[in-house]
This record gives C-alpha cells, structure tokens and sequence, in this order.
C-alpha cells in the first residue's frame, strides 16, 4: 500500500503497528467486494466444474442430490469414446482455421481504414454488422445462403457458371468444417479489426515519416513500423480470439448441429450435448475441464509474454 | 388465465430483486399451500397449442374447483426446467413431459405412480402405456397422440401417372419418376437430430431392426434404402441438414414431391393455394410378410412428487379430467392430433376425416423407449450417427451402424 508514511520518532513502534493493523482493514475493506464477486462468480462454477467431473451426476442427482464419487472414470470414458479424439481435432482445426482468418482479414481491413476516405466512417462501422447480429439469427442465415440446392451461395455460383451441381457446403462431411470456420471468420472481423485499428491509431505518424525519409514505405513500413509497434495489441488480440473461439457452441449448433457425422463436432458442443442431451452431466463436466485446461494453457502464454513485454 | 399474467410479473420482478438473496435460501418461495391452487408445467409456448392446452386444463381444473397457475416454457428448455425445479424441490403438481423423456424422468422417482392416485390407465393404446409405463407403473398418461406418415404431391403424382407407393421398390421408383429438374422425388429428416432417428424408426422397425443391438442385416438393408436415394439423387442431400420444419417447407414449396412427416404439420398446410396433398401409410420392404411400424409420439402428462397428498389428490382428479373423452377428442380435434384411446377412433374421425392415416397407425405404434427404457436417448444418438454417415457417404450402411454402435 502506498498510505504508508515514515514517521522518525522514536515512539513510533507501537503506533506503526496499530496503524498496520487497521490498514490490514483497509485492505480487507477493498479487496472484500472484488474476491467475494470472483469467488461466487468465478470460484464456485469452477470448483463445482471440476468436483462434477468427478461424479456420478445425471438426472437422478437433481432430485435426491446423490453423486457419487467415481474418480477418474469420467475422464477414461470420455477420453477412450469413440468421439473425443476427433472432437479434439476437430477444435483445433476450428480454432486455427478460425484464428488465422480472423486475424488476417482483420488485420488487412484495420490497415486499410488507418487511411482516411470518403465513407471511411461509415464503411468501418458497416464492417461491425456481423458482431451486432445475435448468433441464433446468423447462423440461421448462413445456413440458408449455403444450403446446397436453394442456397444463395449456390445459385450465385451456379449462375456464374463456376459449378453446374450445388456444393454440399454443410452436409459433406469433408466441408462442413471448412464452412463452419469461414462463417466464424466473418462473425470475427470485427472484434480483430475494432482492436487492431485501435492499436494502429497508437502509433505516432512521426514513426512513418522517419521511415519514409529511410525508404520504408508500403511492404516494408509494416514490417519494421507497424508490426513491431503493435505487437502488444496482437498477442491480447490472439489470446482472446483463441479463448474465444474454442468455446464458440451457438454457430456450431445453428449451422450444422455438430453433424454431419460428428464432423463438426469440438470439445464445447460434445460437452454440451452430453450435459443437456444425454444429461450425463458428470462426463459433460470432465470435457469442459479439458477445455478449461487448454483455454488456461493459452492464458498463461499470454501472460508470460505480456510479462516479456513489460520488461523490455 | 388472467390470474396468471398478474401472479407471473410481480413473481418475475420479486424474483429479479431477490435472486442474490436467494442463493441461500431457495427452500419453498413461490410455492402456495392453498391445496385448491395447483401449479402446471408445459411446453406449449407457442399458440395455438398454448390456447387449446389452456383451455381444457382450465374447463378441468373447474370441473374439480381447483385453480391453475400454469406455465409455459420452450421445448428445449423444459427438462433444464424440470431438474432445476426437482432439485429445489419446486416440482410443479401436473407436469407435461414429452414421452420419450418419460421414463427417465420417473426412474428418478420424482413422479407419482397414476394408478394408485385413481387415474384411469385402462383404454390406451399399447405404444401410449408403454411410452408412460416405467417398472411396471403407469406414470405418464397422453390425451393425444401422433406419428409419421408419407405425404405426398396429388397433381404431382397425377401429372407423372405415378400411384402413392407401398413398397420400397415402389416408393424409389416413384420418387425416381418424380425427381425433375427443380423438385425432388422425395424428402425427409436426416440431420444430426433425435429428429432424424424419428423419421428413420419405420424403416427401421418395419424391416425388424432392433434398438438393442443395430449391427444387423434388417438395419442395413432400411439404412440402405435412404442412402440409396440420397446417392441417386432422388432426395436430396440437403436432408442431412434439414429439420422437420425444413422438409415442410421443401413440401410446399413443391421442391419435393413426396416427404415424411406428422400431423402436427397440418395446421401450417392448410389454405395454401394450389397445395394438394394425400397422406399414406409408409411403404415397407416386402408386404406380404410386413406392416409400417409407426413410432409413437406426443406428449404425456404426469404427477410429480411434492410430499403434498391433498395436492396430488386434487391434481390427479383435474389429470383425470383433462384426459377424459371428451378433453382427449377436442384436443385432437383442435390440434391434429389423436386421441390415445383406440376407442375414441369413429368420433374422432367423424370429426377430422383427414387424419384417418394418423388414427389408424396409433393403435400399433410403438414407443420409443418400450424397449430401452431410461437407455434409449443413447440408443436414439447411436441411430442418428449412423444414419449421418451412410448418408453423408463416409461408410456403407452396415460400416455405419457398426460404426455407432461405438458411440452409444
């Protein structure tokens, strides 16, 4: 605490450590609100998460409040299914495919507003559409632009002349995750984007105008000016996109139910189906601790470089 | 139910208030002990069911003297409503569940055996106590009922020369005929639903396929007529991702010729202009030696325990009404839906001549979970998986259901 001052008296010791005392208070007073928010909002989900991997907890539970302890089994169960080690993948691929996207397309669109145009203003706030959207209603839509045989998609391509049979966008088992991806790509733009021109306009133009007197200019201002400058901005943008993405549930559901064939399943929607479709919400539990697991994996990166940062 | 619309808004604003307060203390709030005001949970939240299903618990509860308190909730979020109130012990005292979630439900021993509260459970039909039976007790009773069966394009078929099918053969000839350049012979349910395992369950059943063991040679050879039509080009592939809903749509809109569906989509099919449409049983593979198993659908009613006799008492006498024949024809009349009872049949089809095909496949429709019990939703996820990967082309159907015979 910075309320400490020096007092050199000689008197002082006792004094000191009454006023030790109650800024202990103090102290308790401030944090009191912040640590029994984080306990009950934060600290009693996860504790009971994780104790719930732990049980025996399915509908039964819920009107005579019996688990029963069964250690690990959830676990070995869930991880030796037929499911896990494709859903596995599959989330992988999802966060990736979508993070990669994301962050490309954000990036290039967050450099292309720096410029000022006519309509810039309004062209930028048009490209936060997809955030203002609820999802339920989104991937509806999607789903409907790339149904295979009525599918806007299709029949733009087909009119074209690109293809002459509709491209099962969401019922082939090999495209479905591509689809799925590309639509949580566009429903991601903005977040990267908002974020990411946020960051740019932080960097003074004098940088630039040096740079140019160097010959730095387009391809190679970005390289040595921009990207270095932003680089803070990129890790939280990146940490947040992955914790983001791997527990995006809605879209899946909306687009694909996790089919065809599971082949659109991840972690989140297989925890989710097995808690509030087969009510098996003891196995439910241990798939989302593995995804806790991961997320923290991602957090605790982000940490230490955010710390790496700090101390250059 | 004007008493409801009060009582709800002050209890919402007094709940938004209170919530953090209560975490502690959840215990009893909200529940009344005037034994003559009883609480119901449904899922009808849409009308007009919501109005129909209003109104005869309403003419029941004043048959009895009773006040209703009722409320509604969504579909998907009626059984998270159910565990949630089971485990605060706020079970409402006539509860609405749909008949595959029966017997789980009652394997918790949260509800009340019907039979013992003087319920009548005789006149049923066979899939209606079996769907409502959980260890040899009657939990759920069901006042109207539905299946599936084959709809199908009158001027399409009239225009093509082609008689509504009976066989398989049959039924891919037809929809081979009727496949044009804009509409498909025939189309159904087949996405990654216990939707598409519904619509998948006659073929099934009728070929002799069992829920218990689905690596069979019966199960392949039904999963093969679907895949095959699916592979030629005669249903579309889309079906992999269509709901129920989605195939009506497809229906009247004429890109389909032919689809699978129920009753419960007539009231959205009538008084469309230029729409005409037969309804029949659905083809079975060889007819001498085979009948359409029809699966039983539609939503049962039931007791839950509230540790209150004099309320279990009264709910069972308004139940018992509810289901009454008189209750049980007027719903079905309103809803396109059929009474559970066989015997209701003339009445009922004096009363709606069109849903004749409906009438006459509830008296052997089969329950869902007759077989399974409280097992059957992993059972119901292992048929849609296979039905998703023959479909989408990633195994033949016998790899298929072998395949998800894993993921039960």
């Amino acid at each position: 605490m910075t309320t400490t001052t020096e007092r050199p008296t000689t008197a002082a010791t006792e004094n000191r450590s009454s006023m030790k005392r109650s800024n202990r208070w103090v102290t308790v007073l401030f944090l009191g609100p912040a640590i029994l928010y984080l306990a009950l909002f934060f600290g009693y989900p996860v504790v009971k998460n994780v104790i719930m991997g732990f049980q025996q907890y399915d509908i039964a539970t819920f009107f005579t409040g019996e688990a029963p302890w069964v250690g690990f089994a959830n676990y070995t169960e869930v991880i030796t299914g037929a499911l896990f080690s494709k859903a596995l993948l599959n989330t992988f691929l999802f966060t990736i495919g979508s993070i990669v996207g994301q962050f490309a397309l954000g990036m290039a669109l967050a450099v292309f507003f720096r410029r000022r145009f006519p309509l810039s203003g309004f062209l930028r706030s048009l490209i936060l559409l997809p955030w203002l959207i609820p999802l339920i209603v989104s991937s509806a839509v999607w789903r409907w632009l790339l149904d295979t045989d009525g599918g806007a998609l299709n029949r733009f391509l087909m009119g074209v002349g690109v293809v002459d049979q509709g491209i099962p966008w969401l019922t082939s088992t090999s495209l479905a995750l591509i689809s799925v991806i590309a639509v949580n790509i566009w429903i991601g733009i903005p977040f990267n984007t908002v974020i990411l021109h946020g960051g740019l306009q932080g960097i003074p133009d004098e940088l630039y105008e040096a740079g140019a007197l160097d010959g730095a200019t387009g391809w190679r201002a970005f390289r040595h000016i921009t990207w270095p400058m932003l680089r803070p901005v990129v890790s939280v943008t990146l940490v947040l996109g992955v914790v983001y993405t791997l527990k995006v549930l809605d879209i899946i559901l909306g687009l694909t139910q996790a089919g065809p064939a599971n082949a659109t399943q991840t972690l989140t929607t297989q925890s989710y189906q097995l808690s509030f479709q087969s009510f098996d919400f003891g196995q439910g539990a241990a798939v989302s601790n593995i995804l806790i697991v991961i997320s923290l994996v991602f957090a605790v990166i982000y940490l230490r470089a955010n710390r790496r940062a700090v101390d250059e | 139910m004007q008493h409801k619309r009060t009582v709800s808004r002050r209890t919402v604003t007094a709940a938004g208030l209170l919530a953090p307060l209560g975490l502690a203390a959840c215990g009893n709030t909200g529940v009344s002990s005037d034994p003559n005001v009883l609480r119901v949970l449904d899922s009808y939240s849409n009308d007009p069911d919501n109005g129909i299903i209003g109104a005869a618990l309403e003419a029941a509860a004043q048959q009895v003297g009773v006040t209703l308190e009722r409320v509604s909730v969504s579909g998907g979020s009626l059984i998270q409503r159910v565990l949630q109130q089971g485990s605060s012990g706020t079970l409402p005292d006539i509860l609405m569940l749909d008949n595959p979630d029966l017997q789980q439900i009652a394997s918790t021993t949260a509800l009340k055996p019907l039979g013992p509260l003087g319920v009548p459970t005789d006149g049923y039909a066979q899939g209606v106590l079996d769907a409502g039976t959980y260890e040899g007790e009657v939990y759920g009773l069901a006042p109207t009922v539905n299946t599936i069966a084959l709809f199908y394009d009158v001027k399409a078929l009239d225009a093509a020369g082609v008689t509504p099918p009976t066989t398989w053969d049959e039924l891919r000839e037809a929809a081979a005929t009727l496949t044009t350049g804009g509409r498909y012979g025939f189309s159904f349910c087949a996405n990654a639903t216990y939707e598409n395992t519904w619509q998948f369950l006659p073929f099934f059943w009728t070929n002799g396929g069992s829920e218990r063991n689905l690596d069979t040679p019966e199960a392949a050879q039904a999963l093969e007529l679907l895949t095959d039509m699916v592979a030629d080009g005669t249903a579309s592939r889309s079906v992999l991702n269509w709901t129920q809903a989605d195939v009506k749509d497809q229906f009247i809109s004429g890109k389909a010729a032919m689809m699978i569906n129920g009753p419960w989509q007539l009231p959205e099919m009538t008084g469309i202009d230029g729409l005409e449409y037969g309804i029949v049983t659905l083809p079975v593979r060889d007819p001498a030696t085979q009948v359409s198993v029809a699966p039983l659908g539609g939503e049962v009613w039931a007791i839950p325990s509230t540790g209150n006799a004099e309320k279990e008492a009264k709910a069972a006498e308004v139940l018992t009404a509810f289901l009454s024949d008189d209750s049980s024809l007027s719903m079905g009349e309103q809803r396109y839906t059929v009474p559970g009872k066989p015997a209701l049949r003339e009445e009922y089809l004096q009363r709606r001549p069109d849903m004749e095909t409906f009438t006459d496949l509830i008296v052997d429709a089969r329950a869902r979970t007759a077989e399974l019990g409280p097992e059957w939703p992993a059972a119901a996820k292992s048929i849609y998986t296979a039905v998703q990967l023959a479909l989408s082309g990633q195994a033949t159907p016998a790899e298929a259901l072998a395949e998800a015979e894993e993921y039960r």
